[in-house]
């Protein structure tokens, strides 16, 4: 009897609280809860600030609408599956990872709550829920290349590279497709820090890059360090994920910023609309935004520290990317050994951009691996 | 100048009073530093040290944590007992899950879980090879083990760095350092419960540290083995007169602390991860050695060590989820907790001695 008369208030409080739950989650006005996983802090001013500043305009955007929680710090292993999968449990209705390390982690919980939405930063691995976002950098890396080539005066460009991956091997030779563009004679050493964010590294390398008699500097790592060194020793430099002139006014020429608010907005409001999805099929490809300068996900920052008539050569390249009239990777192509990657009149496709392993002409030594 | 002299005699009252006296000043300094930074002191402790409690699966959460820490702990333990200074665990460990990962990708094929026993045999191998260096060193050339063994970590994380880059980079993995999945044979499964199904990530490999705790209590107490190591340590010159052989004992702590960090570094890749990449570690090795201190360097201690420290990073991630507490506040909690728990032991060995320095 006494088992019974549990079993009857159980179900009635089962029922009462499902009831709750469903009035809860269907009460007009109640927030999308979004969560986000930081690789690092914000404090780096590179690539995890850029995040927050998107964070912030989502929150700008829509207010009391939704309900933001952050993680930062978060390695990129057992505590990143640990952390997102404790944010989809916290009701989070879709949750941005912001680092690439974050793929397979984001794939197990995904499949854990297929009803949570997932936002895999620089990822290639989609699925039913889980979409990818990324943004072209090397588009900024080309102008860079441009500006370098008619601002050097030793014809030297040093540049520091994170990890010898696709990635960071498409801007190399974007910046060298500008630079080529510009100045046949000048040329890219590229050091590897083995890092994405290390300020001692970072300036070690841009001092190097100095003492080799580099006057213009670039980067594909997070930390304002190589600025500043450049501003110590009167190099100039871009910047790197967001705005860092105040680190290097003098030095700093431009900045590539990597502007995720936009990509935020449009996914939770697809969210919100019922609209968020991934597309069938295996790939599930229209569940990848890859968007660059013409999409404003690419923003570059003022011209500034140069010459007006190099500032309107840089100015011609970014409109020439945003209208299409420049393909940075149309052939012919051939790379620093000689070899022909693609003949004249065709173009690399966005496939063949993710399996670069060599670099063009204008980059000196050969990738790593 | 300040002076530690040690007390004649640790007063029976003081070893239950002083970790209490520990974690009240933590409490106050930690509620201190709350409230001035604005966040409500009561519910960041709340989560902190209660909300990991607060669910089943999020207690399988600290388990799964601690497991590494655990089994690397006690390894150091050995060590450090015997005066042996072992701090390239992370290193060892490191070494450990490639050797594993390397004989787990030559079998891609392979479906028996025995084959698990293969690679956590490759892990102990990797690890203690790695160990064996310091400890060749040390009773070959009388080189400084902290050194080497410390060093040895660096040049463990540059190798699979390049590992992972190059030789086992899966060529479809668009150029990303990451090495193919591996083969079911080696991953460590998840624990199904009856009805209840996997409790958040708690997988097989925590049987390892139900098994490693006792007899390492048994080895360290019951055995020759561990009467020496004892002795060694508290008492070289008196291990000198009893005959045992200094060098034979370090080589042994060393190749077993080694070996030991080289298994979590095995059970943490194969039940966490499941295929290589440039980190695998994020600092396991060197977290062991406070978890070794604070376990008083026994076995049931570290046990309890491995569990406290394991909480409080996952407290601190529930504070940021929730609160959105920074981690580097929670990170000076962590600092403050250690900072009394140390000195409350030490204090209770030792009284301080304020004499003038000399002018």
């Amino acid at each position: 009897m006494i088992k019974f008369c549990m079993r009857i208030f159980s179900l009635i409080a089962l029922s009462i609280s499902v009831l709750f739950f469903v009035i809860s989650s269907t009460f007009a006005g109640s927030p999308t809860k979004v969560g986000f996983v930081y690789l690092t802090t914000p404090g780096d001013h590179g690539w995890t600030y850029a995040h927050e500043l998107g964070k912030q305009m989502v929150e700008k955007r829509f207010g009391k609408d939704v309900k933001v929680s952050v993680v930062e710090n978060v390695p990129e292993g057992p505590d990143a599956t640990r952390v997102i999968r404790e944010l989809a449990k916290q009701g989070n209705e879709i949750i941005f990872t912001t680092s690439f390390g974050y793929m397979e982690p984001t794939l197990k919980v995904a499949k854990e709550f297929p009803n949570v939405k997932f936002e895999h930063i620089t990822g290639y691995k989609r699925s039913k829920n889980v979409a990818t976002g990324n943004i072209r950098f090397y588009e900024g890396r080309y102008i860079q290349g441009v500006v370098a080539g008619l601002m050097t005066k030793t014809n030297k460009i040093g540049y520091i590279g994170a990890y010898p991956i696709a990635e960071v091997i498409m801007g190399i030779n974007a910046f060298a497709q500008g630079l080529k563009s510009v100045n046949k004679d000048a040329s890219i050493s590229v050091i590897w820090a083995n890092t994405w964010y290390d300020p001692v590294k970072e300036a070690d390398a841009a001092k190097v890059h100095i003492a080799e008699g580099a006057d213009v500097l670039a980067q594909h790592t997070d930390s304002p360090a190589m600025l500043q060194i450049a501003e110590k020793n009167g190099a100039m430099g871009f910047g790197q994920s967001t705005d860092m002139s105040a680190f290097a006014p003098k030095a700093q020429l431009f900045a590539s910023i990597n502007n995720w608010g936009p990509y935020y907005i449009k996914k939770i409001e697809e969210l919100r609309n019922g609209k968020w999805n991934t597309g069938d099929g295996p790939n599930h490809w229209p569940g990848n935004v890859w968007g660059g300068i013409k999409s404003d996900m690419l923003v570059i920052s003022k011209f500034q520290n140069m010459p007006a008539n190099v500032a309107q050569k840089a100015q011609e390249a970014l409109d020439g990317i945003k209208t299409g009239k420049i393909n940075i990777f149309a052939g012919p192509l051939i790379d620093n050994t000689g070899k022909e990657i693609i003949p004249a009149g065709k173009a690399l496709d966005d496939g063949a951009l993710w399996g670069m392993n060599y670099y063009l002409q204008g980059v000196n030594g050969k990738v790593p691996g | 100048m300040i002076t530690f002299i040690p007390r004649d005699k640790v007063s029976k009252n003081w070893i239950i009073i002083a970790p209490i006296l520990s974690i009240v000043f933590t409490i106050f300094f930690g509620l201190l530093i709350f409230t001035f930074l604005g966040y409500n002191p009561l519910e960041t402790l709340y989560q902190i040290f209660v909300s990991p409690f607060s669910r089943i699966d999020r207690i399988s959460d600290i388990l799964v944590k601690a497991c590494p820490l655990i089994i690397i702990g006690t390894g150091l333990m050995l060590c450090f007992k015997s005066n042996v200074w072992n701090i390239g665990a992370e290193g060892q460990f490191i070494m450990g899950a490639l050797l594993a990962g390397f004989i787990a990708l030559s079998f891609p094929n392979i479906e028996t879980k025995f084959f698990l026993l293969i690679t956590i045999l490759a892990g102990f191998v990797g690890g203690a090879l790695w160990a064996f260096i310091p400890a060749i060193l040390k009773t070959k050339l009388n080189v400084n083990e902290i050194l080497v063994s410390l060093m040895l970590v660096y040049v463990a994380m540059l190798f699979i760095d390049f590992i992972v880059r190059g030789p086992l980079r899966d060529p479809m993995s668009f150029g990303f350092p990451l090495s193919k999945p591996y083969p079911d044979g080696a991953l460590i499964n998840k624990i199904p419960f009856p009805g209840i199904g996997f409790l958040g990530q708690l997988h097989y490999g925590i049987l390892f540290v139900l098994l490693l705790i006792p007899v390492s209590w048994i080895f360290v107490n019951k055995t020759l083995g561990g009467f020496k190591i004892n002795v060694l340590g508290s008492a070289p010159q008196a291990a000198k007169f009893a005959g045992f052989k200094q060098n034979s004992i370090t080589i042994t702590v060393l190749l077993l602390s080694g070996g030991l960090a080289g298994v979590a570094g095995v059970i943490e890749v194969s039940a966490n991860i499941g295929q290589l990449q440039p980190e695998v570690s994020f600092g396991y090795g060197f977290t062991a050695i406070i978890v070794a201190f604070l376990g008083r360097l026994t076995p049931v201690g570290i046990l309890f060590a491995g569990i406290i420290i394991a909480t409080v990073k996952l407290g601190a991630d529930n504070a940021q989820m929730t609160m959105g507490i920074p981690k580097v506040v929670t990170g000076l909690f962590e600092g403050i907790l250690l900072f009394f728990l140390l000195t409350g032991e030490t204090l209770q060995k030792y009284k301080i001695k304020w004499s003038e320095g000399k002018k």
